[in-house]
């Protein structure tokens, strides 16, 4: 672990000798990380390196799965989420997660926002119209589909659906928010606005990223996890990372002379 | 040989096999067109008023309709559609959402298919034994009981087959907000199948409308108008059955207007399954 670990600030999650499996094959490999509170944390490495496998054991996105299990202990706000009596409902919503394809409910843009917030909360009409702007601007897509909120959430472009993802996920108040690839199925000009988003996003909650674009990672993180073949191979600042990775391995991997 | 010669070779295998399955296609069409033919020619003069407001005729008298047929009809298909829908949807449901591949849902899908290619004859024989035998007479129910039987599969099978094609990825973008499972399978993954579940039940009763076999041992028939249930009941396709191979003029006339009707009404459903087919899953 590199020196400028951010084991100085607040952690909201501590990843502890975690092991995965999907049935048989092993996905993860003894990962200890720790992921601070109100920074961004990106993974990234090689397709199949584990980087996803990881994203998805902090929300318990495997348990949906027969056949995928995880060791080792994920403290989330010091309670370790692996445990079996964790209520899987309760830690999604404390969890939120952005998936690679924009993944929009067959509903109105309203109520895409409105189905997380229902499922915990019982608001007023009004207080639930006042929610719904909130997150609609915390996810900034307010301005352009506050006139239509009535309209299917499929209407909208990949860009912007990808953003109403985004406001669904902070619509909720999770304490942290994953972001399994978030931009790659969108064109630069929607990758830069969703970039920005999360850069803003960051003052209010833990945000970690999975990226097969190291410029992304550098841009928007404040800290780097470099995985390979299952292993964490190094962690720290990304700046650290990205101008004096102490490891062989992640230089090779980040300068593009991989393999 | 050269290869102007294989080209010549493979563009003379081209047209013979064109040529066959064109031949394959017309036997399939022209008998659709000549049934549809027979149907109309002979049909079409008994779609009068007088087949929508009077009922079926006694032996030997004139004229006549095919009210009380047409009304049972539409009761006892009805009833079956309102108890096969929800069935076959929430097992549609139980079979993709939450069975999957376990041994429950297999053996389910198991009997399912069992049950979808079972002679409809032999349905009407079971529900003859359970619900008219035990009782004492036919009913309107006990033929709403046997078309469910053929119904619920077919809603069953399609709704799994549709809630399939929804992608995996909106079920975990619905779980990730921290939705319980019967919300994800309701409120997500159904809505986004809608259309197709829709086909599906539309299909269903395009199915059964025309089911003669199993109401033979269930309605039977009745001469008169009624809208009890519990009693035997008239009903479309058990009356074409009868009166076509009755010596009386009237009654045949019925008869092929009645086929005509139903044919008329798949045909419309079939229809109105197709265009609403077109967009199977909204995502």
């Amino acid at each position: 672990m590199s020196i400028d670990s951010p084991s100085a600030l607040n952690n909201s999650i501590e990843i502890r000798n975690l092991n995965f499996f999907y049935d048989k094959f092993q996905g993860l490999n003894d990962v200890n990380l720790d992921i601070a509170e109100h920074k961004v944390t990106a993974f990234i490495g090689p397709s199949g390196c584990g980087k996803s496998t990881l994203l998805r054991t902090l929300n318990r996105m495997y348990s949906l799965y027969p056949g995928q299990r995880a060791e080792g202990e994920i403290r989330l706000y010091g309670s370790n989420i692996l445990d079996k009596n964790q209520d899987l409902n309760l830690l999604r919503a404390q969890v939120g997660m952005v998936f690679q394809k924009p993944t929009p409910f067959p509903m109105s843009i309203y109520d895409n926002i409105a189905f997380g917030i229902r499922l915990y909360e019982k608001l007023s009409r009004s207080e639930m119209d006042d929610r719904v702007e909130w997150a609609l601007t915390k996810g900034a897509i307010w301005n352009e589909v506050k006139d239509k909120l009535n309209v299917s959430g499929l209407s909208l472009s990949g860009g912007q659906q990808q953003r109403l993802c985004i406001a669904r996920s902070v619509a909720v108040k999770p304490k942290v928010i994953l972001l399994d690839e978030p931009t790659s199925a969108l064109d630069p000009i929607s990758t830069a606005k969703v970039e920005e988003l999360i850069t803003e996003l960051k003052q209010d909650y833990t945000v970690a990223i999975v990226t097969h674009n190291m410029q992304q990672a550098a841009r928007v993180s404040d800290f780097t996890a470099y995985m390979y073949l299952g292993s964490l191979i190094e962690f720290g600042a990304t700046d650290q990372i990205f101008l004096k990775p102490q490891r062989k391995e992640t230089e090779d991997y980040i300068t593009g002379r991989f393999g | 040989m050269n290869s102007s010669d294989l080209y010549l070779s493979r563009k003379r295998s081209n047209i013979v096999g064109l040529t066959l399955s064109m031949l394959a296609m017309s036997v399939g069409l022209v008998a659709l067109v000549w049934i549809l033919f027979v149907l109309l020619s002979n049909g079409f003069d008994a779609l009068q008023l007088s087949l929508f407001i009077k009922d079926t005729p006694a032996p030997g008298s004139e004229g006549g309709g095919l009210r009380n047929a047409i009304v049972g009809s539409l009761m006892i298909v009805g009833l079956s559609v309102l108890v096969s829908t929800p069935v076959g949807i929430l097992a549609g449901i139980y079979l993709t959402e939450y069975g999957d591949k376990s041994k429950t849902a297999e053996l389910t899908r198991f009997v399912t298919d069992i049950m979808l290619s079972a002679p409809s004859i032999v349905l009407g024989l079971f529900v003859y034994a359970v619900a008219v035998a035990t009782v004492g007479h036919f009913s309107g129910y006990a033929g709403s009981m046997a078309l469910s039987l053929i119904a619920i599969p077919v809603v069953m099978r399609t709704t799994e087959n549709i809630l399939r094609l929804v992608p995996g990825s909106l079920r975990e973008a619905a779980f990730a907000l921290g939705a319980p499972r019967w919300k994800v399978s309701v409120m997500v993954t159904l809505r986004a199948a809608k259309s197709g579940v829709m086909t599906g039940i539309l299909l269903a009763i395009a199915r059964i409308s025309g089911e003669t076999a199993p109401l033979l041992f269930t309605a039977l028939n009745n001469q008169f108008f009624s809208t009890n249930m519990s009693a035997p009941m008239a009903n479309l396709p058990v009356v074409i059955f009868q009166f076509a191979m009755s010596p009386y003029e009237n009654w045949i006339h019925l008869a092929w207007g009645g086929a005509l009707i139903i044919t008329l009404a798949v045909l419309f459903l079939n229809i109105i399954a197709r265009v609403m087919f077109r967009e199977k899953v909204k995502v």
